[in-house]
């Protein structure tokens, strides 16, 4: 059952021909087949260009890269040549990429086979995958229920067995969020880490791309392909990626031992459920088993985080979506009058209620009088909430909290109540504005549903997120857990 | 009632780079439409963009020219409206945070006295495409060639009091940039785009007026009109009771005068802010310092040099410094003459302000253009000087250079047989035959009215085709006459 195997278990697999690229292929393009009607996890599926990579492996190409014949899916934030990019919006339903994006180029590299685009909130832009114009993402652990957003869809994917990993992308908690909700190890590395060349811009100082996978060593294999510095990325970081894979293989059950992890208080207050706060207390009490020190700790500026980042996400999305006019790709109205016509009827038509939403909110932040007082303020609590992190970390080495206040919810619950949507993240945003690297890791179930316990660390040290959830892992099952239907 | 006019002039300086402000994309003029426009350009969905660093040296270089601050940090900033030629729907400019601020020009008004203005701020910033609506029937044409094209946008005070004095500091900024090499300064391919904000006021008010802001100026001649058009406009507007609106207004070169092309109220939210896709531009103590050594010798400068080098009167001097081309030219003119070259600035000088320009002028030329090199009019100067030939026939050879009727003045000298005669003898015996000839003036000359000696000297050197020597003519004929 390759879909139950890890990816280095693939990967030897791979290597030893014990199973051909095209063999692994197969079985996953039959699982999409046979589960994603239900799930509607892709928007694209490439089945054919698929079919002919996973040969061209086989042939050769790629020989000896570390993910040589992976299948994975790619969020379809990412930019992949001659396949349809739509970000999950109407107004790139027509869109066919010309380039690659660095981490489909980068992941291309390392050998793997993509398998399609996975489905998302339109532009990134949701919390339970509702906004997408390909229609919601079910939870596999309850088809009722919404994966979580943005990146919903390759999360539902993973956890349902779709794919063995998947591309996403963070900008207030689009990996963690969904990552918990699905059941799934997800890891949003720090600001700067993973190229954002081909990405399509949310909110260009949040946005992150990372990775999905069913565990910490899954994910620093393909987060280890997809990481370092890009030189047509100026907030990209010139820094040393360390090898994942080695430090967990170096410290394994031992990193635990003596790692000093805060729990900051905001994050256990009022509003976490208590089903919730028990499985989380429980994963925290298996972290102290195994030798870590657990203290308590304030990030004093938490409760800034929801309205810093509904200012700041907004003011720069509506900067970076107006490049979609109607004029040069995407959606176009039929038969505009006249520029003005062909502006608001194309924009109007073409996006989603949620981004038109954003984009209002975000023009009106950044508009001549109200500047100072949203946009400029919001970028100082911004620091403030930055400088909470830092200062935590000259006394721990590790943030362990909720990723969300409760488990999934049902489909349509939230939609019209955009502000409780947005409340979803609270314990995501801060990280995000932070640029901090984030993960959420399988930790129990409420209800049959998944909760995942969020692990933060000091900036560029992913490894000890990986470090800390891979030896969690290695005494606790719940990663391993397959939905019913998906085994 | 009468009028002050105030003027500050915002100018568009095209950078002489390779490549885009944000893009690996050619910047050359002239291409088929939408082939030198990259992906960043066009603006896919998904590309960043990432800083020419030479746009950030010429920048520097500018800056250091006018005497500005170079800011330590400066940030690029989104300025955001909707056009088809904009791809972004936002141009990447600099607002808050410019990286030259402070500067100044000084200026020669035309009745020679000197005066300095102020200039606000220079920032970097992206250029827009093209819209077409000529070409396509009922549609508009999108070029996006010119998109992302660097530019320095100049910002002056509202220092100067009349357009001839917009106009001497137009020049002066056109000639420095070209100085620095950091502009090609071609008007016509829209290099170098003046706009000037315009308003008027009672002679003595301390307020400014309310200014219109005129485009579409693309030469010097038209910005003169166009604001000698904009003042007459304002005053007439005023004086009949009227009010100056707020606006943007267009010159149209063909009517000769301004028109409404935006008001204020019309005027756009740019909602301006930090571009979070690039880092400030950080600039440290040595890269300025660099860039300062890098530095070529600037119009001011060279202005003083070739005064006290050359000899030369202020006035010419700073004619031939009124562009790095017509300076370079000079100095390799002088420095082809040979010999003292402190000695030849002036006739240098002459020939180049009068022979040659007339002759460009009249041939439309440019000087990086002229026919004749600097080389060439350098060995015109040197017969001249040595009195191979005279000044007359100097000109004859010139024309000759110019025409292309040999490769060097001695080659003509020596092809035409135009060698001034030196030889005493053959003179003497051109002078003794006038003097045969001339019974009646030699008479004259001896009565007392020696300024007849000017038709004798004309007579030997029509005689001896213009070769003689006429310094010996002359004192032959004096000491023959004398006797």
């Amino acid at each position: 059952m390759s879909h139950t195997r890890s990816i280095r278990e693939l990967a030897s697999d791979l290597a030893a021909k014990k199973i051909s690229a095209v063999e692994l292929t197969e079985h996953f393009l039959k699982r999409i087949a046979a589960h994603d009607e239900r799930l509607n996890t892709l928007i694209s599926r490439n089945e054919e260009s698929a079919r002919e990579r996973a040969a061209a492996i086989d042939a050769g190409d790629n020989a000896g890269a570390a993910l040589a014949g992976l299948p994975i899916a790619h969020k379809d934030i990412f930019c992949t040549r001659g396949v349809r990019t739509s970000c999950g919006s109407r107004m790139l339903d027509n869109f066919v990429a010309p380039y690659d994006a660095t981490v489909v180029e980068r992941l291309a590299g390392a050998g793997t086979v993509t398998l399609g685009k996975t489905n998302m909130d339109e532009f990134a832009m949701g919390s339970s995958n509702e906004t997408s114009f390909y229609g919601s993402v079910r939870n596999p652990w309850n088809t009722d229920y919404v994966p979580g957003g943005s990146s919903g869809g390759s999360a539902a994917a993973v956890a349902a067995g779709l794919v063995p990993a998947a591309t996403g992308s963070d900008t207030g908690g689009s990996i963690r969020q969904p990552a918990a909700l699905c059941g799934v190890t997800g890891i949003k590395p720090t600001y700067g880490r993973v190229s954002r060349y081909g990405m399509i811009a949310f909110a260009s100082s949040l946005d992150q791309g990372g990775c999905f996978a069913r565990s910490a060593e899954d994910c620093a294999a393909v987060l280890q392909a997809m990481s370092g510095f890009d030189a047509r990325d100026s907030t990209s970081v010139e820094r040393e990626v360390p090898d994942y894979s080695a430090v967990l293989d170096s410290q394994g059950d031992d990193f635990l031992e003596g790692l000093k992890v805060g729990l900051p208080k905001e994050y256990f207050a009022e509003g976490l459920d208590d089903a919730s706060r028990k499985v989380i207390e429980a994963a925290i009490a298996e972290f102290e088993a195994r030798g870590a020190e657990i203290v308590e700790i304030t990030l004093p500026h938490t409760d800034l985080a929801v309205s810093t980042y509904y200012v700041l996400a907004p003011a720069e999305a509506s900067s970076n979506l107006a490049r979609f006019d109607g004029v040069r790709y995407g959606y176009r109205c039929e038969n505009p009058v006249d520029l003005e016509d062909l502006y608001t009827r194309s924009r109007g038509e073409g996006f989603g209620r949620e981004v038109q939403r954003r984009i209002m909110v975000g023009a009106y932040v950044l508009s001549a009088g109200y500047y100072d007082a949203y946009y400029l303020k919001a970028q100082k609590t911004r620091r403030l909430i930055a400088r909470d992190f830092s200062d935590a970390f000259e006394n721990v080495d590790l943030i362990a909290a909720p990723v969300t206040q409760a488990p999934a919810f049902k489909l349509g619950e939230k939609l019209d109540d955009p502000v409780s949507m947005y409340l979803n993240d609270v314990y995501t945003l801060p990280a995000s504005l932070a640029g901090l690297p984030g993960m959420s890791v399988p930790a129990g179930f409420v209800d049959g549903l998944p909760v995942g316990l969020q692990l933060l660390a000091p900036w560029f040290e992913e490894s000890r997120l990986l470090g800390a959830a891979h030896a969690y892992q290695q005494s606790t099952d719940w990663h391993t857990k397959r939905p019913a239907g998906f085994e | 009632m009468a009028w002050e006019t105030v003027i500050g002039l915002e100018v568009h300086i095209q950078l002489a780079t390779r490549s885009k402000i944000f893009s690996t994309a050619p910047t050359a003029y002239g291409a088929e439409p939408n082939t030198q426009a990259s992906a960043v350009d066009i603006a896919l969905p998904g590309v960043l963009p990432v800083i020419n660093g030479q746009v950030i040296r010429m920048a520097t270089l500018f800056g250091l020219a006018i005497d500005a601050d170079i800011a330590p940090k400066s940030v690029f900033a989104r300025k955001h409206y909707f056009y088809p030629d904009l791809p972004k729907g936002y141009q990447i400019s600099q607002f808050e945070l410019p990286i030259v601020a402070n500067g100044h020009l000084d200026i020669v008004l035309p009745d020679g006295t000197e005066k300095r203005v102020g200039i606000t701020r220079a920032h970097l910033e992206e250029d827009a495409g093209k819209s077409l609506h000529e070409a396509f029937d009922r549609d508009t044409g999108i070029d996006l060639n010119r998109a992302g094209t660097p530019l320095v946008e100049c910002v002056s005070e509202p220092d100067m009091r009349s357009a001839a004095e917009a106009v001497a500091y137009a020049r002066k900024l056109h000639a420095l940039v070209q100085y620095l090499g950091i502009c090609d300064g071609n008007m016509q391919e829209g290099s170098f785009r003046v706009d000037a904000n315009v308003s008027v006021r009672p002679v003595g008010s301390s307020e400014f007026g309310t200014r219109t802001e005129t485009k579409n100026v693309n030469s010097f001649r038209f910005l003169e009109k166009a604001i000698e058009f904009e003042v007459e406009r304002q005053i007439d507007v005023l004086e009949s009771g009227g009010k100056i609106v707020q606006e943007t207004r267009l010159y149209d070169p063909d009517a000769d005068e301004t028109r409404s092309m935006r008001s204020k109220e019309e005027a756009h939210d740019y909602r301006y802010f930090p571009d979070p896709d690039l880092l400030p531009v950080i600039i440290d103590a040595a890269f300025v310092e660099a860039a300062r050594a890098d530095l070529p010798e600037l119009p001011d400068a060279k202005r003083e040099r070739f005064a006290a080098e050359y000899g030369l009167s202020r006035e010419d001097a700073a004619a031939l410094t009124s562009s790095r081309a017509l300076a370079n030219y000079f100095e390799a003119t002088v420095a082809a003459v040979g010999g003292e070259t402190a000695q030849h600035g002036k006739p240098a000088a002459n020939w180049i302000m009068g022979d040659l320009s007339g002759a460009l002028n009249r041939e439309g030329l440019a000087i990086v253009d002229s026919p004749v090199s600097a080389e060439q009019l350098g060995g015109l100067i040197a017969r001249v000087a040595d009195n191979t030939i005279s000044g007359k026939i100097g000109k004859d050879v010139f024309e000759a250079l110019f025409k292309g009727e040999g490769d060097s003045a001695d080659a003509i000298i020596e092809a035409k047989g135009l060698k001034q005669i030196t030889d005493t003898g053959a003179i003497e015996g051109f002078v003794d035959q006038v003097i045969a000839d001339n019974p009646d003036q030699v008479q004259q000359y001896r009565e007392g009215k020696t300024k007849v000696i000017g038709f004798l000297v004309g007579q030997v050197m029509k005689a001896s085709k213009g070769k003689a020597n006429p310094k010996e003519v002359n004192q032959m004929l004096a000491a023959k006459l004398a006797e």
